[in-house]
């Protein structure tokens, strides 16, 4: 149910404050519980044995070997677990094929990528269970591979699917090919746009797949019984999407297997789907003992994540005088050994913050011998950021244009068109882009080798599928429960608006993750959502207690429940004429639970709709070392409309997490595979995210544009941070060096190359 | 192999254990001990969730053996806190919001601590580079930084 508010409450007194997080102490006195933090009594270890291939027929698998070693309980393969049909399933933008799935938990035919799980055991220690998997013979036939995706593409390209024809073609291809699917979407008249167009910039891009890299590996416990019930202990993002795929897989009824949410150490995206789960049950089930399964950071490296990596063209027309009239692009997205990057993502938000007539974006999902692609934070949308806003900073100098005024100009508002179809229904965008012009950093001048960047991003935001359940207790404080993992600060989110709703100190309010059999289903903590879905049960299920407290105050005070209102957190008699009434508060009601009705409870399921994207726009000072080619960034101010900040400190963390992984993705993160297509950075040395000395401080600017659907305003906050942030280093970069970066990541090597390059062209001339 | 006997302090307390000799002190900490406040984010020493003191020495216990402990004297996230009383590092993290998911947090207090007894006034420089090796994905440093520089202040009474 949406109930539409078209006025956001403003007199707000705790909704906006920055309280300590109900799950604080715990995290910092070590006690909060992980995936990896679960022991049973008589646990066995899990391990998963992988391919050193990056694309081989598997011929057979002998485990006989491991099996009679000592303390080894059982051996699992691919096949143990039931088949499923080939069937693409739900919405577009986020489809799921079982018979894939089910693969790239384990492997049947085929190892697809280095790293591929081929097998696991359960043993009694975790050195017998790695000596085991030593034990295990797997006769593999090596076939040729293929990484990136351009050559993926080729016609004589090493096919992972025999059988694979591009969906999104018409007529269908009859010759099968690495490209599962293209996606197209069009406005306007592409050519009569540039023909309007006073200057046209093309340019190419590549950019690399990044992993979400949270510190947190993969781990889960399992323990299922002879009466087919099974629990499992996870870290998620969301217990409801573990417990739905692994029963899946596993051919079990849903409500069988009971899904308990351990902390989450960061997900960013990429906890939303089940590598060690099923692996750990059907280990499980198999011995009749509790399994354990942690992946080591290797394990994560080679088989987990990431984001897509891309190769991609846009081409972008504008007027001398700063209009955007013209816009087409290319966006070929890796994913992985699986189909299904966010390709459809990246084609809708490419050109999502311009108001253009004519536009086309045409998208290309394309497989190759690497681990299937996963969401990360605003999937899709950064990586054609990249391309587009690199495009415009280069239009902007074309025409001498200041890139925020460029912006501006073309910014889009409620009503602008979109390139899928309904109109944009939300402001908040030219907000940002205001934010920085008054922004009195955007007018330091810069010294030498240093350049300001600037750049722009949009996310959809989502709503969906939420639970929550609230109990006044008989002293009058409040527990509320939820299905949403909290992967920041949730917790603080969902008490404050409770706290809010109810009028009841944030301290006498109790906020908690229930389990799969203990609340509704939720959909995954992604999507920016929970804030504004999560949060939105939250207040309906309080908007209930409130009608409950008034008919309980009515009772007591025999009077009709028109005649009592709600403020402040207590019950008042409003109408003189039926007698002077002290007021009742939440506390003095709840004392009199049991002669008032019972216990004190609402619980709220909805799908929720009504969700407003996120805007963010950012800028950024560089200083290049001319002589190594080393990016150091001074200076970064993010802009990010949310809606409303519910926790603003909270809110800031998620702007300036979110910018600090796009300085990774931007200038260090790549993955570096051999000529036998084998991961050779499997660790956080080589495959290098940033550290503090990296980095300056980041300022986040919070923009509030309040969502007319939301209680409270919400929009979300989680993801259009990284939007931009590639392109506003790049374009940083540019001004510090002249010269345009074409590919991710600029690391050193990669700059000074260009540099030199650059200074030899100058020389020639 | 037989196991191995080590006699140690943890957090102030006289601690026996049995080990393998391959076995890490993290290993040791969470799977022998049940203390499971010391993370695992790598096992390779990069990423800092692990770390603890030894004889006082800030170090990685996924690098070091758990027959190492013996005679020694080791701090953890769990000793941190005195009682009900959280140290002022712990305050400070809450009050910054200086954690999200939390799971680099004890390994950044134990850092952060180790680096406060050395330097109880250190810049923002010289707190970014001592916790260089304390890998974060969620917050860009920027709260804990500032947490850590709270906390000095405090401390210090300044």
């Amino acid at each position: 149910m949406l109930k539409k508010t078209d006025t956001p409450m403003l007199d707000l007194k705790v909704v906006g404050t920055r309280p300590v997080r109900p799950d604080g102490v715990p995290k910092v006195t070590g006690q909060a519980r992980y995936g990896a933090d679960y022991a049973l009594p008589g646990m066995l270890w899990g391990k998963i044995l992988r391919s050193p291939h990056a694309h081989a027929l598997i011929r057979s698998i002998d485990t006989s070997a491991a099996l009679a070693l000592p303390g080894v309980k059982a051996v699992m393969v691919g096949s143990d677990m039931p088949e499923q049909p080939f069937n693409y399933i739900g919405p577009d933008r986020v489809q799921v094929n079982y018979w894939h799935m089910t693969r790239n938990v384990m492997a049947r035919e085929k190892a697809l990528f280095d790293g591929h799980p081929v097998a696991a055991v359960a043993a009694t220690t975790a050195a017998i269970a790695d000596q085991a998997l030593k034990l295990i013979k797997v006769d593999y036939e090596v076939l040729p591979h293929v990484i990136n995706v351009d050559d993926a593409m080729k016609e004589d390209a090493p096919l992972l699917f025999d059988n694979m024809t591009t969906r999104g073609v018409s007529p269908a291809p009859t010759k099968p090919s690495n490209v599962s699917r293209r996606t197209e979407f069009k406005a306007g008249d592409i050519d009569a746009g540039f023909a309007m167009a006073d200057e046209v910039v093309e340019m190419s891009f590549t950019t690399e797949p990044v992993h979400q890299g949270y510190i947190e590996t993969h781990g889960t416990l399992a323990r299922y019984g002879a009466d087919g019930q099974c629990e499992l202990w996870s870290s998620s993002q969301g217990h409801f999407m573990v417990r739905a795929y692994t029963a899946k897989l596993l051919n079990m009824n849903i409500s069988d297997l009971l899904v308990h949410p351990a902390e989450i150490g960061g997900g960013f995206g990429g906890k939303t789907v089940v590598y060690v789960e099923p692996v750990a049950a059907l280990l499980s089930e198999k011995t009749g003992l509790p399994v354990k399964v942690v992946m080591t950071r290797e394990e994560v490296f080679r088989a987990t994540g990431p984001t897509s990596g891309s190769s991609m063209t846009v081409k972008m027309g504008v007027t001398k005088d700063g209009k955007i009239v013209a816009a087409d692009g290319i966006f070929k997205l890796q994913a992985g050994a699986f189909p299904g990057s966010p390709v459809m993502n990246a084609a809708m938000c490419a050109f999502s913050v311009y108001e253009i007539e004519n536009a086309r974006a045409v998208g290309y999902d394309v497989v190759s011998n690497r681990p299937k692609a996963v969401a990360y934070r605003a999937p899709g949308s950064p990586i054609a950021a990249f391309a587009v806003e690199s495009v415009v900073d280069e239009l902007a100098r074309r025409i001498g244009m200041d890139p925020l005024a460029m912006r501006l100009k073309n910014a889009v508002k409620t009503g602008s068109p979109t390139i899928w179809g309904p109109k944009h229904g939300y402001d908040g965008f030219i907000e940002t882009i205001e934010a920085l012009m008054a922004h009195p950093a955007y007018k330091i001048p810069l010294g030498k080798n240093q350049g300001r960047g600037v750049a722009s991003g949009f996310w959809f935001n989502g709503g969906g599928e939420s639970a929550v359940t609230v109990h006044v207790s008989e002293d009058g404080s409040v527990a509320i429960a939820s299905g949403s993992m909290d992967v920041g600060g949730s917790r603080a989110s969902m008490a404050l608006m409770a706290a809010e709703t109810l009028g009841v100190p944030y301290e006498s309010v109790r906020s908690t993750v229930s389990d799969t059999a203990s609340i509704g289903y939720t959909h995954v903590t992604g999507g920016s959502r929970v804030t504004f879905a999560t949060g939105m049960a939250v207040v309906q299920a309080c908007e209930k207690i409130v009608d409950d407290m008034r008919a309980r105050a009515a009772m007591i005070w025999d009077v009709p429940l028109e005649a009592v209102t709600w403020q402040d957190g207590a019950a008042h008699l409003t109408d003189a004429a039926l007698g002077d009434k002290a007021p009742l508060s939440l506390k003095d009601i709840a004392a009199k639970r049991a002669v008032t009705g019972g216990p004190i409870v609402a619980e709220v399921a909805l799908n929720a709709g009504g969700q407003a994207p996120g805007f963010s726009t950012q800028f950024c000072d560089v200083e290049v070392d001319p002589e190594t080619g080393a990016v150091k960034i001074l200076r970064y101010v993010a802009a990010q409309d949310v809606g409303r900040a519910i926790h603003p400190s909270y809110v800031e963390g998620q702007i300036q997490g979110g910018v600090v992984q796009g300085i990774g993705w931007a200038l260090n993160e790549t993955y570096v595979y051999n000529d036998k297509g084998q991961l050779e950075n499997t660790g956080f040395l080589d495959y290098r995210v940033p550290v503090a000395s990296d980095l300056p401080m980041i300022e986040a600017l919070i923009v509030e544009v309040p969502n007319p659907n939301h209680p409270f305003g919400v929009k979300g906050a989680g993801e259009v941070n990284i939007v931009p942030v590639m392109a506003a280093v790049a374009n940083a970069l540019r001004g510090a060096t002249g010269v345009r970066q074409h590919a991710l990541p600029m690391s050193p090597p990669v700059v000074l190359a260009a540099l030199d390059a650059h200074a030899d062209e100058a020389v020639g001339a | 192999m037989a196991k191995q006997h080590v006699t140690t302090t943890i957090n102030g307390e006289a601690v026996e254990f049995l080990c393998e000799t391959r076995q890490s002190l993290l290993d040791v900490l969470r799977d022998e001990l049940d203390m499971t406040g010391t993370k695992e984010g790598c096992g390779t020493g990069d990423c800092g969730a692990c770390s603890v003191t030894l004889d006082g020495d800030l170090v990685c216990s996924c690098l070091v053996l758990g027959v190492e402990a013996e005679g020694k004297s080791i701090q953890t996230i769990e000793g941190m806190a005195q009682g009900d009383q959280l140290h002022p590092l712990q305050r400070k993290f809450l009050e910054h919001a200086a954690l999200q998911c939390g799971i680099c947090t004890p390994g950044v207090l134990v850092a952060a601590q180790a680096l406060l007894v050395r330097n109880p006034d250190p810049t923002e420089e010289e707190v970014r580079y001592w916790l260089a090796g304390n890998l974060c994905r969620c917050t860009g440093y920027n709260k804990i930084i500032e947490a850590v520089l709270d906390a000095a202040r405090e401390m210090r009474g300044a």
